[in-house]
């Protein structure tokens, strides 16, 4: 496969999908950690109705209105989570079922509606997101890389997604400490006088973040697996948590990259014609890096009481 | 009626038949895996049945059948959620992770999977008119009678079972140590109930679909908890709120011609739960309200009393308010007769408090006790007499 050919089609979706992979990756470790793995599925379920919401308002496919009206329902999902299990006292699993499947509900039946005006937006674009889609048309080979004209050309989700990542990386650093002791002694971390409450709510807000910049560009699958798989697999790795977080940004690239060339190129290699899910097989990847860790992974036994 | 006149068509009444009937099976499968406090495991097993349905799908095809049968699409999501479930529970028992990261990833990953064998279908020839993508969401505007019956026998079977197991299920889910003390299977009723939770899934693909099929296996047992503190008045409420979603549901869906039928089900469970979070007796918003404000009243009642006791004028406007109406005070502020034999006996139960506080004895008792209501309901006569003069001998 020459340059001219891989740099335009297959170099942008891998790079966005690598960094998806690990911006959900990262707040997933701690997710993970503290037993709230399926915020991450709740979230990124509810992105759906954000979207279809904000489309219905501004009646346009702008991104930042879209990543507003995600995040806006993000936030209302938590908070109504929130509100629920303390009015009614029962458990936060079933709640989070409760209001996620509701909203998710919420979400289909606006887009059936609002489809009829012939948009571009259906539930499986929401599910899949459009990674094959997104190409670099002004590249003519590696050379483009150091063009400044060609690089303009870039999808905006490419730059978008940089940011979101660098902006959770720089987080990440700044709240290590309270976050890493919340995580592991909340008990501990309070008596510290440390926020909690206030710690754990960012927390789910820049998964909320991460769940939202991704969910354009690779669909909601890619969204929830990313949370979890690879840091789930990173866990039965190591007992370290930055080792942790760095086996997980591998297992995450690892998936992305690997998973978008098998979609994309395993077919024909088999000698089919056509080129299957990047999402689903991206997902599947990295289901299959947790088997693997799950059966081989140093880390992977239980604490033995 | 209005300008969408609900005409029951015989096609309408077959479907709003079978959700129904779907929706009470839904309802009382759900519960069990509620209080087993499992409630998004059942979001694990209906991710999972996607990889089956494309796998059945194909092999049948690569038979040389249409790969439209339902039987084979059934064995094949069956057996992939089993593998599911085994997946959730080897990561759950044999290494450090918790359940709610095996059910995430068993959920994302074998949903992918089903996607890239989706996709793939949707590239044979075969494929492009199977329709299977509707199973993702549901979709009642082709349905067909068998469809329709399959779903209600289906469904049927399913609250069934449900019914004969519901007494090891709840026993099961409140103390697993008990039921394992009375000779029962433990993991053989976890593993029937998942084989209900299964089934539920299969036969709801065609109304609900796969994604959505998990709110109907938890919405309606939660509305019943709010209801209800027993799980014997849980699981037919429950059973009641699923039927009459799904009735309604596919009722509403039917009047006009693109509403997705499951979503509908789901939005109408949804409404059974938000006018329960609102008027439910005990764990309601405005229960909670009401149990707040009376709590409210008893304290500035008590407050104002002992105030008047003191020989102060009450200030505060509310606490005025209340004992004005009781008729303690006059409109001017100066206390009534009857307000001051109120006062004195809130002064005196504030007397005898503080001396019971003095008394390591009673420490149990004012753990349960609130500080506001009459000692006189909470110790004979006797006793207070005795209270009382180990005061007089104090002061």
């Amino acid at each position: 496969m020459s340059g001219a050919e891989f740099v335009p089609l297959s170099l942008p979706p891998i790079l966005i999908g690598i960094l998806a992979a690990i911006a959900c990756a990262l707040p997933g470790n701690f997710l993970v950690l503290r037993k709230q793995a399926l915020i991450g599925d709740a979230i990124s379920h509810v992105v759906l109705p954000g979207i279809v919401l904000a489309f219905l308002v501004t009646q346009a496919l702008d991104a930042w209105s879209m990543l507003l009206g995600a995040g806006a329902a993000a936030l209302f999902a938590v908070v109504m989570i929130d509100v629920i299990k303390r009015v009614s006292r029962i458990e936060v699993g079933a709640i989070m079922g409760v209001v996620f499947t509701t909203l998710f509900a919420l979400g289909v039946l606006l887009l059936e509606q609002s489809s009829a005006s012939s948009v571009h937006l259906d539930v499986e674009h929401a599910l899949m997101g459009n990674l094959e889609s997104l190409i670099w048309l002004e590249a003519r080979g590696w050379a483009s890389l150091l063009d400044p004209v060609a690089l303009a050309g870039l999808p905006p989700e490419l730059p978008r997604l940089a940011l979101t990542l660098a902006l959770i990386i720089v987080l990440l650093i700044l709240f290590w400490r309270p976050l890493t002791l919340s995580t592991f002694d909340e008990g501990y971390a309070e008596s510290l006088g440390l926020p909690v409450r206030a710690i754990s709510l960012g927390l789910v807000m820049v998964a909320a973040l991460a769940a939202v910049t991704a969910f354009d560009a690779v669909g909601s699958i890619i969204v929830i697996a990313m949370f979890i798989c690879p840091a789930a697999a990173a866990r039965l790795m190591t007992d370290r948590l930055r080792s942790q977080i760095w086996w997980s940004v591998g297992f995450a690239t690892l998936s992305a990259s690997l998973g978008y060339v098998l979609a994309g190129y395993g077919p024909l290699w088999i000698g089919l014609e056509n080129s299957v899910s990047a999402a689903g097989m991206i997902a599947a990847v990295s289901g299959l890096i947790l088997a693997l860790t799950a059966v081989f992974g140093p880390k992977r036994r239980p604490a033995t009481a | 009626m209005g300008i969408m006149a609900f005409t029951l068509t015989y096609n309408v009444a077959l479907v709003m038949f079978g959700a129904g009937v779907l929706g009470v099976a839904a309802g009382v499968t759900g519960t069990f895996m509620f209080l087993r406090k499992r409630a998004l495991l059942s979001d694990a097993i209906s991710h999972a049945t996607l990889p089956g349905l494309c796998g059945g799908f194909m092999l049948m095809v690569a038979l040389g059948g249409t790969g439209r049968a339902l039987e084979g699409l059934l064995l094949g999501s069956a057996i992939s959620a089993a593998l599911g479930l085994l997946a959730v529970n080897f990561l759950k028992s044999r290494t450090r992770l918790s359940e709610d990261a095996a059910i995430g990833a068993v959920l994302s990953s074998f949903f992918g999977l089903g996607i890239v064998m989706l996709t793939l279908i949707q590239n044979m020839s075969a494929g492009r008119q199977a329709g299977l993508d509707q199973l993702l969401l549901g979709s009642t505007a082709a349905m067909l009678r068998e469809d329709a019956e399959m779903i209600a026998i289906g469904a049927a079977l399913v609250f069934m079972v449900g019914l004969v197991l519901h007494r090891a299920m709840t026993l099961t889910a409140f103390d697993e140590n008990f039921a394992r003390a009375l000779g029962l299977n433990v993991p053989l009723i976890d593993a029937a109930a998942m084989a209900l939770v299964l089934a539920v899934t299969v036969a709801g693909l065609k109304i609900v679909g796969l994604i959505l099929i998990v709110a109907l296996l938890i919405i309606p047992p939660v509305t019943a908890r709010l209801w209800s503190n027993r799980a014997a008045y849980i699981w037919p409420i429950a059973g009641a709120i699923g039927g009459a979603s799904g009735l309604i549901g596919a009722g509403l869906s039917s009047l006009a011609p693109d509403l997705p039928t499951g979503a509908i089900i789901v939005l109408v469970a949804a409404g059974f739960f938000l006018i329960s979070l609102l008027v439910a007796p005990a764990r309601g918003v405005l229960a909670s309200a009401m149990r707040h404000r009376k709590f409210q009243r008893r304290v500035h009642r008590r407050q104002g009393l002992l105030a008047l006791a003191q020989g102060y004028r009450i200030l505060e406007p509310y606490t005025r308010k209340l004992l004005q109406r009781e008729g303690c005070v006059r409109a001017d502020g100066v206390m009534t007769e009857r307000g001051q034999s109120a006062a004195t006996a809130a002064q005196r139960d504030e007397a005898r408090l503080a001396y019971l506080r003095s008394k390591p004895d009673y420490a149990e008792f004012l753990s349960r006790h609130d500080g506001l209501s009459d000692l006189s309901r909470a110790f004979t006569r006797d006793e207070l007499a005795h209270i009382d003069i180990r005061l007089e001998d104090a002061s």
